[in-house]
């Protein structure tokens, strides 16, 4: 067994764990502290991968902005006493939905037709992931600004206060 | 796996063992010198002397959340710029002009925000 | 005097090869990286420790020559041992836990605060061949890894079951989060310049003129967004007492709160190297070696760090938020076109007769942009009086009011 292998079962074992503690957490806040280990972990496979940037990206964007929106989100909510009820009776179905889902992603990864091979990956350089970014997907690139923009005045539209409301 | 790649990568693993054992050790550190003593007066949560009152778990106004949006929209608009920074140089006005499109557009959004109010702490 | 220069990578070249003769030649070349691995590890935890711990005397008697006092003196010559005092006197305090604690959260908290400010010495070069490590993503690697600390205040507020903790952290993860966009723009200022995000070549391409001359309202947006990520005055919001305590650490003594406060201190040292990196060509300079010329650069910033603490009076929330982005925002969009338009106009490198320009422009748009932060049309809240008053008082605490 090589050492990134090693490496590879200890971060994909982290992100199992903290995957794990996200759905099956009593407590809401620590599914959500889970929920960072998971992401923290997949940007440590993908500097396995030699992805740095995009292990940059996982960390600021996931690990930073994403679960500060989850976290204020979570504070957002009524005051309750107790520990809160997480689940409902359609955990079963839950359940079969996310084998279902885990199946078709290990066939589909098992039989598709990789472009690179992934025991021996090459190190993109910046040069290479802005051409792609900014010459072949162009078009997407535009479009998320738009994306963006749209989430921006939604968050606004929804939290303005009603009419008769006060600040 | 190129091997100055790994090396890089091998120093920030130790230093995160390193950052992890640090805190560990002056943890035991504190267990061994640090006096010990329970009372009931010692554990009660601090504020200010009074005892505390109702729960901790306090609703949050909705203004953070707003803000939290904001800089997720920010934050990935300039991780985007990122790579562009390093390239716009040799590779031609399109680029160029394809970012000065993608920022007119979210600052736009910065303007709205601003003259809806959003930006204002209330 | 070669060794001088370049003391740490001959250092370690040294002890490199007395390990290989010293070691019989059955045990393996990974034993040998594992020892210098381990002796790295020693060197990066205690450079911020051993520097902390001179800042915080330094800040001290800064302080008390700046308010018109003597500041520590009592301990050793000059008061020098007074950081040394407080180190053994906070190990040796009780380590309460109050009741109602989340143990779990309340105790990885300091973990997650610490290890990535640790991580931040590891990326920054000391000098042409003294770094641990030179990642490609360098800068951006800094930034990325101090955000995951926000989640830190966050864990350490809210398992503290204490409400001016969770108000406490919770006003400290907006501020932080505000400001780090302006931060990170203010940054790409100087990656449009270089090029690059490799901190090492950063430093190579100011080996003429520092970057600062270039980029002089990056400069000053990376400043005041640094003060704020870091907690300074007249940033220190969640510091005010009179307020939430002592914010988000409320709850945490003994051992525990050092780790905060190292953190806190440590941040500071490693920021202030990085501006030292981006803006005052880093470790380059006439004479010295390079790591002692980065800690000149670094104790020279610290210096400005306290000078404004001394200066300033604390912000309102407000003030904070709308400093963020109404003023530092846009002026770091500004900036950013700026630079990237003199970049492409001047392909060969941008002459020098721009430096007076830079600083006109900069300083112009500062004051065009000062007026839209309207402090004063903000200052100014009805309070309300009668009945209404009343209410407001009695209303529960917590009731969604923070």
């Amino acid at each position: 067994m090589t050492t990134v292998l090693v490496f590879f079962f200890i971060l994909g074992g982290m992100a199992l764990l903290g995957s794990v503690g996200t759905v099956a957490s009593r407590n809401v806040v620590h599914a959500a502290l889970s929920l960072v280990l998971a992401l923290l972990a997949v940007a440590g496979l993908f500097i396995l991968l030699l992805a740095e940037f995009l292990a940059i990206v996982q960390v600021l964007i996931y690990g930073g902005a994403i679960t500060i929106i989850l976290l204020f989100a979570l504070m957002l909510t009524r005051t309750r006493e107790g520990p809160v009820r997480l689940d409902n009776a359609q955990r079963r179905f839950a359940l079969i939905g996310a084998g279902a889902a885990f199946a078709v992603l290990t066939v589909v990864i098992m039989v598709s037709d990789w472009p690179a091979p992934i025991d021996n990956p090459v190190r993109p350089g910046f040069s290479r992931i802005s051409e792609v970014l900014f010459q072949q997907w162009a078009i997407p690139f535009e479009a998320a600004s738009l994306v963006l923009l749209v989430a921006l005045i939604g968050a606004i539209v929804i939290s303005r206060p009603e009419k008769g409301e006060r600040d | 796996m190129p091997e100055q790649y790994s090396l890089e990568y091998t120093a920030v693993l130790i230093i995160t063992i390193a950052g992890i054992g640090m805190v560990l050790a002056a943890f035991f550190a504190s267990m061994i010198l640090a006096p010990r003593s329970k009372s009931e007066a010692k554990q009660i949560p601090y504020e200010c002397g009074i005892p505390p009152t109702g729960q901790f778990w306090a609703q949050l106004h909705l203004r953070y959340y707003i803000f939290a949006i904001l800089f997720l929209i920010f934050d990935i608009e300039a991780i985007f710029l990122f790579p562009w920074a390093i390239i716009f140089r040799s590779s031609g006005a399109v680029i160029f002009y394809e970012m000065v499109l993608f920022i007119a557009i979210l600052f736009f959004g910065l303007v709205y925000s601003w003259k809806k109010g959003a930006l204002r702490w209330r | 005097m070669d060794w001088f220069y370049e003391l740490w990578p001959k250092l370690g070249e040294a002890f490199r090869g007395w390990l290989e003769s010293a070691l019989p030649d059955s045990i393996e070349g990974w034993v040998i990286y594992l020892v210098l691995g381990l002796l790295s590890m020693l060197v990066i935890v205690n450079l911020p420790i051993v520097g902390v711990m001179a800042m915080i005397y330094m800040e001290r008697r800064l302080l008390g020559r700046f308010q018109n006092r003597l500041g520590p003196n009592r301990v050793g010559p000059f008061g020098i041992l007074q950081p040394v005092a407080d180190a053994i006197k906070i190990m040796t305090k009780e380590d309460i836990v109050p009741n109602g604690v989340d143990r779990i959260v309340f105790n990885i908290a300091p973990i997650v605060m610490l290890t990535p400010i640790l991580l931040m010495f590891a990326v920054i070069p000391y000098g042409g061949d003294t770094f641990l490590t030179n990642l490609n993503v360098g800068i951006l690697f800094i930034v990325a890894i101090t955000a995951v600390d926000t989640i830190a205040i966050f864990m350490a507020g809210w398992s503290s079951n204490n409400k001016y903790a969770l108000f406490g952290a919770m006003r400290a993860v907006a501020q932080l989060v505000s400001y780090e966009i302006p931060l990170l723009i203010a940054i790409l200022g100087v990656v449009v310049i270089t090029g690059t995000m490799n901190l090492n070549e950063i430093v190579a391409h100011q080996s003429s003129l520092p970057l600062i001359l270039f980029q002089p309202l990056g400069f000053v947006i990376f400043f005041v967004a640094i003060s704020a990520e870091l907690n300074r005055s007249p940033f220190d919001l969640l510091e005010a007492d009179s307020e939430i305590i002592a914010g988000f650490h409320t709850e945490y003594s003994g051992m525990k709160f050092g780790m905060f406060q190292l953190a806190e201190f440590a941040a500071l040292m490693g920021y202030s190297a990085v501006i030292a990196t981006l803006y005052l060509s880093g470790w380059e300079g006439p004479g010295l070696p390079g790591y002692l010329w980065l800690f000149v650069k670094v104790f020279f910033i610290f210096g400005i760090f306290v000078w404004t603490r001394a200066t300033l009076p604390r912000l309102r929330i407000d003030q904070v938020m709308a400093l963020a982005w109404k003023f530092l925002l846009p002026l770091s969009f500004l900036n950013v076109a700026i630079t990237a338009v003199e970049v492409v106009v001047w392909e060969n490198g941008l002459p020098e007769w721009l430096i007076p320009v830079n600083i006109v422009i900069g300083a112009g748009l500062v004051a065009i942009m000062h007026r839209g932060l309207n402090f004063q049309g903000q200052t100014r809240q009805v309070v309300p009086s009668g009945p209404e008053r009343l209410a407001a008082i009695n209303r529960p605490v917590g009731g969604g009011t923070e």
